[in-house]
């Protein structure tokens, strides 16, 4: 089976978050760049589903230039084929990011059976790409994946719902959106880092659209920043965290 | 008119939804229109009545035999149907995996943007929303273009109001144009969640482990602690990417979202996407052996020391305290 599996590249925040001066994006001088957690989850998934059915699996990003590091990330745990369509601006909204990355499959003239998202992405979460490619492509769409299974021509596909757990059985080609938890991601090996290095990348230009919801500024939200109490180091610490624990009534009657 | 799709849980309206209520009515307000929801599907009627508390002046019921398991594309017909039929100035729903996806689904449908998880809504051509990004840590002010305004509310970033009651009040119910394909996706089962200990989303105390804690087997002097205090377990994301625990235990912006009236956090740094699944938390105690540890400016409480020394002793205090 061919998979196609879509990535975003953002920045990898750590503990806090600061912004650019002009509040358009988030300071990442001194920030390394990986993908949503989803989305890595989503590699794993479309390797290990092409592992298990044969077939090949692409890895697809909208971003800048220099997104191809994802994509050889991706490639290095195990993805066969990148794409990379380049894409510059602060236009990409979901709706436009979607019609990209649809017309790119549909120019491609590659028949995936199964197309890959992350449910939302970590930095705009905007819970949209998937579906919107879903219906530009007239395919079912089951998100928020937890567990998949291909069976017979058919993706078996359970998730978190209201009260429990909701069960989804749709035909391929299908596109599904999973979450992180479905599967845990392997870490690249040498040999597939090495592969990955040298691996063609093809490459789409578009140009900025005009985008439907237009970010104006960023703000980080008002701090909960406290004075925190040091009960103290060490084992010596704990005699009052008992007392806290009893004033906040939890401790052990 | 203002529409809010309303979820429910059986035959309850969900808190979200309320919310999406609340904002939506101080939107309708401040336009002079009148407030409307949506609700779908027979299992829905018991919910009916008690939206007229919430400032809303009609109910459309939305109604079709096959609307009785969830179906997200059929849902956003149904939306789309009213759309066409009532002309809203804006269509919202509730920041939740349910109403985040029918409406990028109506989105798709009618070609236009969705804002996700907004938590404030000015009113215009365009609207201008705050919504968040980064699940909560960091917030965007945006302009939301289209004919129709359709967004969602983020969860609990408004407090659920009743209102004054409309004027009027009626319900009227509808047969929306439906297709089979819309039905495409469709819950074919459901399974309960297996019943027994205490979920994180409900405990009380929370006891978190992150990379401090050093192995899964250190693991061990925190699920004592998280016993005595009738609390429960839960990691951080580098424990999960290490296989120490299973990512149910995660807390974070793509695991659990945790509400304690403590959270006792062990060794763990305090990367942003964790502190967002523990901004529920009252209080939180943190226990790390580095006094500049991002998470310490989140924290009411800290002991400076090592996970594997200090959770031991606690554990041995609150015994004696207890007499054991």
């Amino acid at each position: 089976m061919d998979v196609l599996v879509c990535v975003k590249r953002v920045p990898v925040t750590g503990g806090r978050i600061s912004l650019t001066d002009d509040e358009q994006d988030i300071d990442t001088r001194y920030l390394g760049f990986t993908v949503s957690p989803h989305e890595e989850c989503a590699v794993e998934e479309a390797v290990r589903l092409v592992e298990a059915h044969g077939g090949s699996s692409t890895v697809l990003t909208l971003g800048p230039a220099v997104a191809e590091e994802q994509l050889r990330d991706a490639m290095s745990m195990g993805a066969n084929r990148a794409v990379l369509i380049e894409a510059e601006g602060p236009g990409w909204d979901g709706g436009a990011t979607a019609a990209a990355i649809a017309r790119a499959i549909g120019d491609a003239g590659v028949e995936y059976d199964l197309l890959l998202f992350g449910n939302e992405s970590a930095d705009a979460g905007g819970y949209q790409v998937g579906i919107r490619v879903a219906h530009l492509l007239d395919l079912p769409c089951v998100t928020g994946v937890k567990h998949l299974e291909i069976r017979d021509g058919k993706a078996v596909a359970r998730r978190e719902g209201p009260g429990g757990f909701e069960i989804y059985e749709v035909p391929l080609p299908a596109v599904i959106t999973v979450k992180e938890g479905i599967n845990l991601p392997r870490y690249p090996s040498i040999p597939g880092r090495l592969r990955a290095k040298k691996a063609p990348v093809e490459r789409l230009h578009l140009d900025a659209p005009q985008p439907g919801l237009e970010k104006i500024r960023l703000r980080l939200p008002q701090g909960r920043d406290k004075q925190v109490e040091i009960l103290g180091d060490g084992a010596a610490g704990v005699e009052r965290a008992v007392e806290v624990l009893r004033q906040i009534g939890v401790m052990p009657p | 008119m203002i529409v809010g799709l309303v979820e429910h849980d059986g035959g309850v309206v969900s808190e979200p939804s309320l919310q999406m209520l609340t904002l939506g009515r101080r939107l309708a307000e401040r336009l002079g229109e009148p407030l409307a929801a949506l609700v779908i599907g027979s299992e829905a009627r018991p919910v009916v009545d008690g939206l007229a508390a919430y400032g809303v002046e009609t109910v459309h019921h939305a109604v079709d035999d096959r609307l009785d398991r969830y179906a997200p594309d059929a849902w956003a017909a149904c939306v789309v149907d009213l759309m066409g039929t009532a002309g809203p100035t804006a269509v919202l729903a509730a920041g939740t995996d349910r109403g985040n996806e029918v409406m990028a689904h109506v989105g798709a449908r009618t070609g236009l943007p969705v804002g996700a998880n907004c938590t404030e809504v000015q009113p215009g051509d365009p609207f201008l929303v705050t919504r968040l990004r980064w699940g909560g840590s960091l917030l965007e002010d945006a302009r939301l273009h289209g004919e129709v305004k359709l967004l969602t509310v983020a969860p609990h970033s408004i407090q659920a109001e009743e209102g004054p009651a409309a004027g009027g009040w009626s319900v009227e119910e509808f047969s929306p144009a439906l297709q089979d394909t819309d039905f495409r996706v469709q819950v074919a089962r459901q399974e309960g969640r297996p019943a027994g200990k205490v979920s994180l989303p409900e405990a009380r105390v929370v006891v978190g482990g992150g990379r401090g804690v050093g192995s899964p087997e250190g693991f061990g002097p925190l699920e004592e602690l998280a016993e005595l205090l009738g609390g429960v377990v839960g990691c951080s994301r580098v424990v999960t990417s290490l296989g120490w625990r299973p990512h149910t235990d995660q807390v974070g912006q793509t695991g659990v979202r945790i509400a304690p009236d403590i959270y006792i956090a062990c060794g763990i740094s305090g990367a942003i996407q964790h502190m967002v699944g523990a901004k529920g938390a009252k209080r939180i105690l943190v226990i790390n052996t580095d006094r500049q540890a991002p998470i310490l400016t989140h924290a009411d409480y800290a002991i400076i020391g090592d996970v594997q020394q200090v959770v031991p002793a606690l554990v041995s205090a609150i015994r004696e305290g207890k007499g054991l």
